[in-house]
């Protein structure tokens, strides 16, 4: 398999990022359903990480790959 | 395969149901001191497997732990390791296969036998489609996904548990309470001066013999679904370099599954967290992690831990799979059943092995619904199976004299012996009856936990496999030539020179950084 990992890893998290996170911010008001974490919006704050994670993963993938096109440089 | 991919699979095969469950347990039962299955009990293995045995297990070119016996010793030191081997990936895949299932059936009231046949059929998906490849990519992406998943866990736990100095407190209450001194469940080496004033109930040196050197090592540096991750890399440097790159998870994931489990027994016991009970009253340490998720996450993040939690099983699972696969294959289908065959039909027999073995763990499943205790149970098969192949196999690699037939009656009186001495001692509070628990020969002594047990069952294993072979080996007479050995043991193997390699990626480097840091962590956790 010649699959970069990095593309597969960086969509998902993309796409679970973005989920958490417009959840959390729909949701951000409703101090009951964070009652249970404390006060905490979780979804924003893990959503936010995720989307993250999954642009760098992104990002490095498009690199290797940019690499791999170009190998003189 | 790039090592950052095949290193954190490696990690990942082993971060199954047993792990996440087990060692979430353990942290509430043991508190900090669970610590040590990871920073005595795996890093200096993992480190030694990547600088002195992985040379030979890539180099020798062999495709499974069990060929390299054959090309070191015999056929017959091969077949009883592969047959061992094959019955423990199922037992071990059936365990995270049942832990799956009564996830699914708790949370979404699915009947048992519906989630069981649902896993076993997207590990079977995934496994048979793409094999070992697709294995492993998938165990680098639920690592990930493990790690984001619990995190929070370990954050709202600690808050709501009052920051680490808070929840050091309240289990500072709680070791009083059950007779130790204050700081026995947040320290891993300072209460461990005797077995009577710690909760894992074992003294510095079972800890450091039993599980840092004879339970670690032969977990680490033999087990082919282990070191299968660190073979399928794409060069030599790549393969040694697996274990170290997994090696830096690895020590942080403590704090990942321990602290979640300590701040369950600390919330507990202020009464703001109930934990399920067993029938007997005492608390189900194994539902830790599942009531915490529950506590803890509201709806949307919920959904992202149930997938870590899933992903965990998914990755012991299909990694149990994809290692009896080759077993299976190689080991005992090729070289007992029908040899001589071209490759596509071994292919085709792989792929009916893959079929097999998830059949063959939905039946081990069943099996573990029916004995609760069934995870003590395959930890103990580990501990008598592992210990007396690391024996063999380090006398293989490292004295060129060691013969077949010392290393096979090594493999299998150890493996006896352990069982004897299994038969005849038990861990305080158990009864005879229960036979998984020991004690069915009759009780001559009895060891004050479970670990103590396990940890010198361990020891007896290894230490009667190296006599044993030792003694056979002067006895008898070395069949293998010095060409047929060179690659396979140490002192005829040419030394790996990392000279050509830049710094940074030679595997002495990594494991000095390993090292270190490991140091530095058991100093602050002391």
């Amino acid at each position: 398999m010649n699959l970069d990992i990095k593309i597969p890893i960086g969509l998902i998290f993309s796409i679970f990022g973005i989920v958490l996170t417009v959840y959390g911010l729909f949701t951000g008001s409703d101090s009951a359903l964070y009652a249970k974490s404390l006060g905490v919006n979780v979804n924003l704050w893990t959503g936010l990480i995720m989307l993250a994670f999954g642009l760098i993963m992104l990002v490095l993938a498009q690199k290797t790959r940019k690499a791999k096109d170009n190998p003189g440089e | 395969m790039p090592a950052w991919v095949t290193g954190l699979a490696f990690i990942s095969a082993n971060l199954g149901a047993l792990e996440v469950i087990g060692m979430s347990a353990s942290g509430a039962k043991y508190g900090m001191a669970t610590a040590h299955f990871y920073w005595i009990g795996a890093i200096p293995a993992m480190v030694f497997l990547a600088l002195f045995m992985m040379p030979f297990y890539y180099g020798s070119k062999a495709r499974s732990v069990p060929e390299y016996l054959k090309l070191r010793f015999d056929e017959k030191t091969r077949g009883l390791n592969a047959v061992a081997f094959a019955l423990m990936t199922v037992l071990a895949s059936g365990i995270s296969m049942y832990a799956l299932a009564a996830l699914m059936e708790k949370l979404l009231h699915w009947p048992f036998e519906v989630s069981v046949w649902v896993s076993a059929g997207i590990v079977l998906v995934y496994t048979y489609l793409g094999g070992l490849s697709s294995a492993i990519y998938n165990e680098v992406l639920q690592f990930f996904i493990i790690i984001i998943g619990l995190f929070p866990l370990v954050f709202l736990g600690l808050k709501d548990a009052g920051g680490w100095q808070g929840m050091s407190d309240t289990l500072s209450q709680v070791a009083v309470g059950n007779g130790f001194e204050a700081g026995a469940w947040t320290t891993t080496w300072a209460h461990t001066g005797s077995t009577a004033s710690n909760p894992l109930g074992v003294e510095w040196f079972g800890i450091i013999l039993g599980l840092g050197f004879v339970l670690s090592f032969g977990y680490w540096c033999t087990n082919f679904l282990v070191v299968q991750r660190a073979m399928a890399a794409n060069s030599m440097n790549a393969a040694r370099k697996t274990p170290l790159i997994g090696a830096l998870p690895k020590m942080f994931i403590p704090f990942l599954v321990i602290i979640p489990g300590m701040a369950a027994m600390a919330l507990a016991s202020k009464g703001t967290l109930a934990l399920e009970l067993m029938p007997d009253g005492s608390p189900n340490y194994n539902s830790v992690i599942t009531s915490m998720l529950s506590h803890f996450y509201p709806s949307g993040i919920l959904g992202l831990g149930l997938t870590a939690l899933l992903a965990s099983f998914m990755s012991g699972m299909a990694g149990n799979v994809s290692a009896f696969n080759t077993v299976f294959t190689y080991d005992i289908y090729q070289s007992y059943i029908t040899p001589g065959r071209d490759d596509k039909h071994y292919l085709k027999v792989g792929q009916f092995a893959t079929i097999a073995g998830v059949v063959v763990s939905v039946g081990a499943a069943y099996l573990a619904r029916q004995f609760g205790n069934i995870m003590d149970f395959l930890q103990m098969v580990f501990s008598m199976i592992n210990a007396p192949l690391f024996a063999v196999i380090f006398l293989g690699m490292f004295w060129k004299r060691a013969t077949g037939h010392g290393a096979f009656w090594g493999l299998l009186l150890g493996i006896i012996l352990a069982l004897i001495h299994h038969g005849l001692t038990i861990p305080q509070g158990a009864s005879p009856d229960e036979i998984i628990k020991g004690g069915w020969l009759g009780v001559v002594h009895t060891y004050p936990s479970v670990m103590a047990q396990n940890f010198w069952t361990a020891i007896i294993a290894w230490t009667s496999a190296t006599v044993i072979s030792v003694t056979l080996t002067l006895l008898t007479k070395q069949k293998k030539t010095r060409e047929e050995l060179t690659g396979l043991v140490y002192s005829l193997t040419p030394r790996i020179k990392d000279t050509d390699v830049k710094w940074y990626n030679r595997p002495v480097v990594l494991a000095s950084i390993v090292g270190i840091m490991t140091l530095i962590l058991t100093l602050i956790f002391w």
